[in-house]
């Protein structure tokens, strides 16, 4: 399990971007942290992944306080972020140095197939669109197996299309080993297509403002009735965080269970 | 499995070669094309300064035309005088250069890398650079003496600054984002120079390389004309004094090859590391 406790962060230029986050997420999970800009939202993420300390607080997994890189836990930016010199492979098993080279062909090679891009294996990161290079990130990240995936705001960048598409893709990779999975977003229908709960955040400084859970089973239908109805939910919390006389709700008491169920 | 994921690739590489027949031998005449055109200038007045000679508008005897180059070429090759002047040239070139090239890399990478170092080290140097390097030519005479090691330590001067400067920008400017894949992955000190800093500086190096590769050439000249017995400057000054301006043309000609065929040996030899380039000049190489 992963536990966010009191995580807050103050920069040195003493920017106040994260206060006193909390929250403790289940193995599997998906869940989605939206809000608008300023809100700490990305903060967060960079202190789940160890990348940035937290200036105070703790973030521990599986009763391990995180203060760097975990083994555990992977990230996938919003820039695919691939090395330029590598090909797609090489790329892709970046992360299994320590395997033996035929392990970690065979894995790689698996992974290619995976995110449908077999036939790129030797292609160069620059001769692929937006999307692709997106997939090679995402199959990067999660070849070593990461018990938690997070995810920076990963198909802000590409098309509606693409993005529809690579969303469903997550969630068929999620499904193979069913890692928890945190994306930070700023899409009301991502969050709501892709997680069991929505966490809305308010700026300045950054904390949790409300907490929504999303019992729709998968796959989703983003025309149902029901569907709207969440991002409406969702749609409505984004703008009370805004409004400043609306103090913070207490993430305990709000359960949000569907009332069609 | 691995089967059935690899021949559908297969498949697709070789209609795309199917596909690619007709415009490749077109790119084939473009490749060769390209060049021809630049040689059209200088051929082309070289040849309009042979006929001008050749029909008596001029005697050529200050500015000789191309076939009597080539003559002195011959005969001193004949001689076997030129290659011991070319290996004089290529000795203190190779020497100054290979020192310039190791001291700029070790001193740049350091100054890049850690930022103590840098503050240390980089105004002084700086300030080094800023002395046109030809003013060194009277102190190193006098510490060094007038024979070789005074010329390789000029060269190696000339060669350090485009070096070091290189390698210090380079690694500097490596962007963070990549530096934090590594980051994630967990890579240690040494992982993280090997697969992340050392390929991304590459191109950049490659480029301090031929500049100072360019620059060890330009002080080969100046430090054979200070005073040799031999070397392609030493034909140059030799040519001036007893007034064969054919002899300065032909080592000037030898000169100009030399440093072609140096650069273009650092461009192939580098080139397979590059591919990956996605550069402006490199056309065609997308998809």
């Amino acid at each position: 399990m992963l536990a966010l406790d009191r995580v807050g962060k103050t920069y040195p230029n003493g920017v106040h971007a994260l206060e006193r986050f909390s929250a403790d997420i289940r193995p599997g999970e998906i869940v989605a942290i939206i809000g608008g800009s300023g809100c700490g939202k990305s903060t967060l993420l960079r202190a789940i992944a160890g990348l940035d300390r937290a200036s105070a607080g703790t973030v521990t997994l599986d009763e391990e306080a995180i203060t760097s890189p975990h083994a555990k836990i992977g990230i996938i930016f919003q820039e695919p972020r691939l090395l330029p010199w590598l090909s797609v492979a090489d790329n892709i098993g970046f992360g299994l140095s320590d395997l033996p080279a035929n392990v970690r062909g065979g894995k790689v090679l698996r992974a290619l197939a995976r995110v449908g891009l077999s036939d790129k294996a030797k292609a160069w990161p620059r001769e692929l669109s937006g999307g692709q290079a997106q997939r090679v990130a995402i199959a990067r990240a999660l070849v070593p197996q990461p018990e938690v995936l997070l995810l920076d705001e990963p198909f802000s960048a590409l098309d509606a299309f693409t993005r529809r598409d690579l969303q469903d893709h997550l969630l068929d990779l999620w499904n193979d080993t069913r890692p928890t999975l945190i994306l930070v977003t700023h899409d009301v229908d991502e969050a709501v297509v892709l997680a069991d709960r929505v966490l809305v955040m308010r700026p300045r400084p950054g904390r949790l403002f409300e907490e929504i859970k999303i019992n729709l089973a998968r796959p989703r239908d983003r025309n149902s009735p029901h569907f709207d109805n969440f991002k409406r939910r969702v749609l409505t919390a984004l703008d009370r965080s805004l409004d400043r006389n609306v103090p913070d709700a207490d993430p305990k008491s709000t359960t949000g269970e569907a009332m069609w169920w | 499995m691995a089967m059935t994921v690899e021949l559908p690739a297969l498949e697709q590489t070789d209609a795309r070669t199917d596909a690619m027949m007709p415009p490749a031998s077109s790119a084939r005449l473009a490749r060769y094309a390209r060049p021809a055109l630049g040689l059209l200038l200088p051929v082309g007045l070289a040849l309009v300064w042979e006929v001008v000679v050749w029909l008596g508008f001029s005697n050529g005897r200050l500015v000789p035309p191309p076939t009597r180059i080539f003559a002195t070429i011959m005969e001193m090759t004949k001689s076997g005088e030129l290659s011991r002047h070319v290996m004089a040239t290529l000795m203190r070139v190779g020497t100054g250069f290979g020192l310039g090239v190791v001291a700029g890399t070790l001193l740049g990478a350091i100054s890049g890398y850690w930022d103590l170092a840098r503050r240390l080290l980089d105004p002084t140097v700086q300030a080094l650079r800023a002395i046109p390097s030809l003013a060194w030519v009277p102190l190193f005479i006098l510490w060094l003496g007038i024979f070789e090691t005074s010329k390789v330590a000029l060269i190696a001067a000339g060669v350090f600054f485009p070096v070091y400067l290189g390698v210090m920008g380079a690694i500097l400017s490596v962007d963070r984002k990549i530096v934090e894949v590594g980051r994630t992955f967990r890579l240690s000190g040494p992982a993280m120079i090997r697969r992340i800093l050392l390929p991304a500086v590459l191109p950049a190096y490659v480029v301090a390389l031929r500049v100072g590769l360019g620059l060890g050439w330009m002080f080969v000249v100046a430090a054979e004309l200070m005073g040799a017995s031999e070397g392609l400057g030493y034909l140059l000054l030799d040519g001036q004094q007893l007034g064969k301006p054919a002899q300065i043309l032909a080592a000037i000609v030898i000169f100009a090859i030399l440093g072609k065929a140096t650069d273009w040996l650092i461009e192939v030899a580098t080139a397979p590391l590059l591919r990956w380039q996605d550069a402006f000049g490199r056309q065609g190489g997308g998809s």
